[in-house]
């Protein structure tokens, strides 16, 4: 019977990620402690590593630039109410079609690469995407199950296709001939020297792109209305005409083309070729963004700024304090994606309550619905 | 909301009148309850006499709920006085409640679908860690229970085996075995068939009997004039009057509850059908399940025309509405527009079905009509999104969808009239006005109805009416399914009685008794209708 209403919107987009990440810190701050650190220290290295100079910064924005497009392939799936998390995987395969148009076309220019590279390592991440889609619109096999399965495959897959195609007879190591010049994304570096050498690229262009791409898409089209329907009510969009099975499979389509953009940061504009397990969690990472940044392409642009930051500045707190090992840093940061991710929902009931509490509109308005419940 | 607004909050002074042989069960007094701006309960006073069945009427968000959830101590009153056969109490929780003999039966059972009877009404009563032996002086109370207030249920059954009306009975049980001695019934009878709320009536007569006390909270007058003894109106927050049932008329009630005039007997002229317009040919539909829901149906509907299909709810009628709307695929047989078979495979059958001119306004808008969490005008579109109106190309032009909205909230006058508002927050009245005014729009050849009523308060329901008479006599072809037989009989010009997935027969509302529809609602055929009606005061119209 006690009416529970969901919270403002300022509430849920800023102050309950705030809350959650102070604890997430809170938290991480114990541990540094724990190990006979100063918490604060700590913290001062983080912020300085990953903003306080031209390298680190760039640094920030290229995992950041990853963590886009993992974020929004999550997020457009789940305005779709399916739960993508085989984000990785499309992401890692998205390289065999980023690889091939690189390679193709590394004698011409990057003009001509890079968007043929984006659309081949869309269509590969999509149709990893698509093929549980399929399964899931087509013989029920939900997306859950089979997208985490799709990572195995993704990886088993890439080990054979990197080792046994795409090496060259002369290498020994993993990874496939390089890239030439013009097959290279442009680094941010050579118009901005600010960059320092850090391999934040233009990327980061397209990922902006596709956070108002998400933005039209999700909100100003009819597609993106069908595929709200959908999340949120899959009966009534059947009622509405809406073709679930479509929907689902060209949702997820999208999604892993998204999740397919990680290849064009990482194999053309970092690495230049394509070495195994490049990826490196971004996908699941990616879900924890979408989560924090409640699915909306502001919130996750910040989200992915943050985990940016996390990653560029837990490198930097482990060359400062040595005493902070590699291993605190993967602890620090899965504290924050406990909290923000996992457990995002932790402070959620009592920040309803304390709002329920403070004003008396929400209070009555949240009566008012749960009457009008009871009653009808 | 009109202006005629000359209610006159009396006391139940209509209860001091009769000899008072028990005295007072519950006695509310200057009850008050704010929600920040609003105003639930306003010095509301409440007497209900021990030993009888006092109704409580209003429309939603009158705030009976919120008076009995009071009184059932969900929520405390901000002032107020309970008494409780005349001592004071606070009560705190709906335990405490229990504990001074109060129990609540709710409109949606609180039962554990896989326990038995037993089991259930044993379930956080138990007298000690060991289940066995609360099991055991549940199953003697549960007899002595059973054989006082002619409650039969077998214990063993499991709740999922048995009937909606029987598991009311475990409810009731429920509240019984933890001693209740006051009965608080919230909306009893919106789940069950005629028969079954024959059954309810005829138990809380025996209670009644017992002396024990009941209040009974429904928005069915008839209800109300069938089975209470005194009955109390609320509207907008005030206990407008209390009056004895048998001194009342349901119109009375009515004008109370609205605070207007309200016309029980929708008002319509003759039907002039014309041409076919909708066509069921053989029709063969089966649930989720696979288990064959609709058999072998064929029916027409003509222009200018209300076809009401009765029946008692879970006999096809679900699967046959979302089969002629393209939103469940049909096994065998025909739809056919104007002599046109609509194609309606495929999970986008409803699109192709829209296309054709059919619309639907389905039984249960929250589950199918509308998505709630959206904000009214995103469902102001909802089945029309393709519709070039709203956007050329890819593209969804909000300011022409807001615009729609703000059309359909004007000439349905939805309350609020606020189109960015979430869905959820309307009331339910409120909702199917917007469902319909979506669907009556497009000014569709052919409108499939599906329960227009449900859920919906009194003042909603005329204006409903009115609506789908309108359409009707526009020449449109009208498909009307409700299981409220009252509805049918006033609306439809031709009743088409399902049962068991078959149509078992056809009655004209004009001269059909309500005994000859029961019957064959009840898989008797039309031809051995010479039985009686039903007894049970249920003559009286609503």
């Amino acid at each position: 019977m006690s009416a529970s209403r969901p919270l403002p919107r300022w509430a849920d987009i800023v102050l309950l990620p705030a809350i959650n990440l102070f604890m997430a810190f809170l938290v991480s701050g114990l541990v540094v402690l724990m190990i006979g650190e100063n918490p604060l220290e700590a913290i001062t290295v983080i912020i300085y590593g990953a903003f306080g100079y031209g390298d680190g910064f760039g640094y920030t924005l290229y995992y950041a630039t990853n963590f886009i497009f993992t974020g929004l392939a999550v997020a457009v799936a789940a305005h779709a109410g399916l739960f993508n998390i085989g984000g990785d995987g499309q992401a890692y395969v998205a390289g065999l079609g980023a690889i091939v148009v690189a390679l193709a076309l590394d004698q011409t220019h990057w003009l001509i690469a890079m968007p043929l590279a984006v659309l081949a390592a869309g269509a590969v991440g999509g149709f990893w995407a698509f093929v549980p889609g399929w399964l899931q619109a087509k013989r029920g096999s939900h997306v859950v199950i089979t997208t985490i399965m799709f990572n195995f495959i993704a990886a088993a897959l890439m080990v054979y296709m990197v080792n046994r195609v795409l090496k060259p007879a002369t290498t020994m190591a993993p990874e496939s001939e390089t890239i030439d010049i013009g097959g290279r994304v442009p680094q941010l570096r050579q118009f901005f020297s600010f960059f320092g050498y850090s391999p934040v690229n233009l990327s980061i262009v397209i990922a902006v792109l596709a956070l108002i791409g998400v933005y039209i898409l999700v909100w100003h089209t009819k597609f993106g209305y069908a595929m709200r329907v959908l999340g949120k009510n899959p009966t009534a969009s059947r009622y509405a005409g809406i073709s679930n099975s479509r929907m689902i499979m060209i949702t997820m389509t999208i999604s892993g083309a998204l999740a397919g953009m990680v290849a064009i940061n990482e194999v053309m504009g970092v690495q230049n070729r394509l070495v195994l397990d490049y990826v490196a969690g971004a996908g699941f990472v990616g879900i924890a963004v979408a989560l924090m940044g409640r699915n909306h392409p502001v919130g996750i642009a910040l989200a992915a700024l943050l985990f940016g930051a996390l990653y560029q500045g837990g490198q930097e707190l482990q060359f400062v304090i040595p005493a902070v090992t590699r291993e605190m840093i993967v602890v620090i940061q899965a504290l924050v994606i406990l909290f923000t991710g996992a457990m995002e929902g932790l402070f959620r009931p009592a920040l309803e309550r304390s709002f329920m509490l403070f004003t008396p509109e929400q209070k009555a308005e949240a009566i008012a619905v749960s009457s009008a419940k009871t009653e009808g | 909301m009109s202006g005629n607004d000359t209610m006159n909050p009396q006391r139940p002074e209509t209860a001091a009148a009769s000899p008072p042989p028990s005295g007072w069960a519950i006695e509310l007094e200057k009850i008050n309850k704010r929600f920040g701006a609003v105003h639930a309960n306003k010095d509301i006073d409440l007497a209900v006499q021990r030993g009888t069945i006092h109704g409580i009427v209003g429309e939603n968000g009158a705030g009976k709920s919120t008076l009995m959830s009071i009184l059932y101590g969900f929520y405390t009153a901000d002032s107020g006085v309970i008494r409780v056969n005349g001592v004071e109490h606070a009560i705190t929780d709906s335990r405490h409640a229990l504990a001074l003999g109060i129990g609540m039966v709710h409109q949606h059972f609180m039962l554990v679908d896989n326990f038995s009877v037993l089991e259930n009404i044993v379930l956080g009563a138990e007298d000690s860690g060991f289940l066995a032996p609360s099991l055991a002086r549940g199953r003697t109370e549960l007899k002595r229970l059973a054989a006082e207030y002619n409650l039969d249920v077998d214990p063993d059954a499991l709740i999922e085996d048995i009937s909606v009306g029987q598991q009311q009975r475990v409810e009731i049980l429920k509240a019984l075995y933890r001693g209740a001695e006051t009965l608080i019934l919230d909306e009893p009878t919106g789940v069950l068939t005629p028969k079954e709320a024959d059954d309810l009536f005829r138990v809380l007569r025996t209670l009644r009997e017992q002396g024990k006390t009941v209040i009974l909270i429904t928005h069915k007058l008839r209800e109300i004039m069938a089975i209470t003894d005194s009955v109390s109106v609320m509207r907008q927050g005030q206990m407008v009057a209390t009056v004895k049932t048998a001194e009342t008329s349901p119109e009375a009630l009515a004008e109370l509850m609205v605070g207007r005039h309200v016309l029980l007997r929708v008002e319509k002229g003759p039907s002039n059908p014309g041409k076919t317009m909708l066509e069921v040919q053989n029709l063969v539909v089966a649930d989720d399940m696979g288990i064959v829901r609709v058999k072998n149906v064929s029916f027409s509907v003509r222009a200018g025309e209300i076809v009401g299909i009765a029946g008692v709810s879970g006999n096809g009628q679900s699967e046959l509405l979302e089969s002629i709307s393209g939103m469940r695929d049909q096994r065998r047989g025909d739809v056919l527009l104007s002599g046109n078979p609509l194609s309606l495979k495929g999970d986008d059958g409803a699109a192709r079905a829209r296309t054709a001119g059919l619309a639907h306004v389905p039984e249960d808008r929250l589950r199918m009509g509308l998505v709630t969490s959206f904000q009214e005008w995103e469902n102001a579109i909802l089945g029309y999104q393709n519709s070039p109106d709203y956007g050329a190309g890819p593209f969804l032009d909000i300011g022409a969808a807001k615009r729609k909205a703000a059309e359909h909230i004007e000439t349905f006058d939805v309350r609020p009239a606020d189109i960015n508002l979430k869905t959820a927050l309307f009331s339910g009245g409120n909702q199917q006005k917007i469902v319909l005014a979506r669907e009556m729009d497009r000014n569709p050849d052919v409108l499939v109805v599906g329960q227009p009523t449900r859920g919906v308060d009194i003042g909603a329901i005329e204006f409903i009416h009115n609506q789908i008479i309108k359409m009707r006599d526009a020449g449109k072809a009208i498909l009307l399914v409700s299981v409220e037989l009252d509805e049918i009989r006033s609306l439809a010009d031709r009743i088409l009685v399902m049962f068991d997935g078959e149509i078992v027969g056809e009655a004209d509302p004009a001269t059909a008794t309500e005994g000859e529809l029961g019957l064959m609602m009840a898989g008797i055929g039309k031809d051995h209708a010479a039985a009686p009606a039903s007894k049970n005061g249920q003559e009286i119209s609503s």
